[in-house]
């Protein structure tokens, strides 16, 4: 059960139950719909720029806790940043869950979103933790919708 | 009754034809419970695909050589048994596919592209399989047809009378599964297609999930067409069928062309072969299909009445445990089912339950199973899937029903 707890740790579990940023942003400059076919996930993530930097980041829609525990954080790590720290941000968490970064020995920025690292031992869950950021990449690029299959 | 029921199906016995149960996954017995995605493959069906490869491999009905002769033997007494199996009136009438998709995809572009013209209607169910669905969506589209959908109820039963009122004389065919692969409902096959009868309208059944579990006689439902896949019923993977009836497919056009199923070719013209060699173009998965033969075989060799039998009361057992247990919801409870036990657990994502479940060896599938129209009639985006075999025992039931409370004390 030690890599079953790995996966579903107290803090993911607390997102998954009490996700944070889930809402609409009804006037958002951006959003974009992102799907995970496989498991008929589906989420929408909503942006409001101010200039170069995320002033106010949100979601919502259906998925595992994975997923959504993954989509609040996300939303919570952020929010405030500009443009291309969060570029930074989705490049090192993809990495880190496809097994390119190793959070604890090289050099990151990713904080609290090391929790992730525990999807590596599951090959399935990979896609569930990386669709909200692939979600917000493609609102981010103007592209509205994106599909992690 | 029961006890004896039990007594006649020796589980332990059959489980050790099949090498691949008795492994351990993640440290746990392998508890298997995804037979409806794909079965289990017994030792005597590798045996003869590994004999096959082994010392007979050659191209069929092409060379004059021995070892050509002999695979074509093999592949043809395959097909041999498989009317034996389904009580097809003569062999030629099943012809070799990858599985229930390109049968269904067969049927739908051959007999569309000669029967569905603008203005006609094709019929299908609400609770297809996406593979029941799409073909016929694409025909449909192409042809300028439209698609009605047979409803059902909140059991997942088809609602028969809405059924009879769409047939009409603008109908050209009923797509229709024989048992749900989402639900497990049982369809009233034989009285559907008598119903569509009366109209001369033929019917093509998905039996992908109805044939891996109780015995079928195709003429005695009177199918038109009738797909299947050989790796749902303990044969290896790129092996199915389709049986058509001979006055349908004489009719038909070939699906796919090129070599192995023409009668003679010109720059100015081809003539085809007849079937089932009209339908089989280029070479096919000869060992898949000899590994088909024996599976039949090894289920010629069990009582599958009793096997049958044993899985009825699996389910119903499998179905009391986890309705017992608080927050967890059966999808699917129509009166009379076959193999499938889907449900969710209040809170928690079907995919958080898979994963949960094959930490404790249990597999299941998690997911839509390619039926979103399912998904959305029940207003769940997945769910999780039991699907059982006549080699799973009460006690890897046990174990399911134990491993669900689990999640729901991980998710508390």
């Amino acid at each position: 059960m030690s890599d079953l707890n790995e996966l579903y740790q107290e803090t993911i579990l607390e997102h998954n139950k009490n996700p944070r940023n889930f809402r609409e942003i009804e006037d958002a400059d951006k959003k974009a719909l992102g799907n995970n076919p496989l498991c008929g996930d589906a989420l929408q993530v909503y942006l409001k720029l101010d200039g170069d930097i995320v002033k106010d980041v949100a979601f919502k829609g259906s998925g595992c806790a994975i997923s959504k525990a993954s989509a609040s954080m996300m939303t919570q790590t952020v929010k405030g940043k500009t443009r291309d720290e969060v570029q930074i941000l989705f490049d090192e968490f993809h990495k880190m869950v496809t097994g390119e970064l190793n959070a604890e020995t090289d050099e990151n920025h990713l904080g609290k979103l090391k929790i992730f690292a525990g999807v590596l031992e599951f090959p399935a869950r990979v896609k569930c933790a990386s669709l909200s950021w692939h979600t917000l990449s493609a609102a981010l690029q103007g592209d509205d919708s994106v599909s992690t299959e | 009754m029961k006890a004896a029921k039990e007594m006649t199906w020796d589980v332990e016995k059959v489980r050790k034809d099949f090498p691949v149960l008795s492994q351990t996954v993640n440290g746990k017995p392998l508890v298997y419970l995804d037979n409806g995605a794909s079965s289990q493959v017994p030792k005597s069906v590798i045996d003869r695909t590994s004999k096959y490869l082994s010392e007979e491999h050659s191209n069929i009905h092409r060379g004059v050589h021995y070892l050509s002769q002999h695979a074509t033997t093999a592949y043809e007494a395959a097909r041999e048994k498989v009317k034996r199996f389904i009580n097809a009136r003569e062999a030629a009438e099943c012809i070799f596919v990858r599985g229930t998709t390109e049968g269904i995809n067969l049927v739908a572009r051959s007999y569309g592209k000669k029967f569905i013209n603008a203005g006609d209607e094709i019929i299908v169910s609400a609770m297809e399989h996406h593979s029941n669905i799409i073909p016929w969506q694409q025909i449909a589209e192409e042809r300028g047809a439209t698609l009605r959908v047979i409803p059902m109820n909140g059991r997942g039963e088809l609602i028969i009378d809405e059924y009879e009122n769409l047939l009409s004389e603008r109908t050209r065919v009923v797509a229709v599964a024989h048992v749900s692969n989402s639900l497990g409902t049982v369809n009233p096959l034989k009285e559907m297609i008598a119903t569509a009868h009366k109209y001369g309208v033929p019917v093509c059944v998905d039996a992908a999930q109805s044939v891996p579990h109780f015995p079928v006689d195709v003429q005695d439902l009177d199918a038109d067409f009738f797909a299947f896949s050989g790796h749902k019923m303990f044969a290896p993977t790129g092996s199915g069928i389709v049986y058509g009836k001979r006055e349908w497919l004489d009719q038909m056009p070939p699906y796919q062309t090129g070599g192995g199923m023409i009668r003679s070719v010109s720059f100015a013209k081809t003539t085809f072969a007849p079937i089932p060699e009209k339908f089989e173009a280029g070479t096919p998965a000869i060992a898949a299909g000899i590994g088909l033969g024996a599976a039949i075989d090894y289920i010629n060799s069990i009582d599958f009445s009793e096997a049958a039998a044993y899985e009825r009361e699996l389910l119903e057992y499998a179905t009391a445990r986890l309705a017992d247990i608080p927050g967890v919801e059966i999808i699917g409870t129509a009166a009379h089912k076959a193999s499938v036990l889907s449900f969710t657990i209040e809170n928690v994502h079907p995919h958080d339950i898979g994963t949960i479940l094959d930490q404790q060896g249990i597999a299941v599938r998690a997911g839509h199973h390619c039926a979103q129209p399912v998904m959305e009639h029940f207003c769940v985006p997945a769910t999780a899937r039991a699907s059982f075999a006549f080699y799973n025992t009460r006690a890897e039931v046990d174990k399911l029903a134990d491993a669900v409370q689990k999640v729901i004390e991980v998710f508390a």
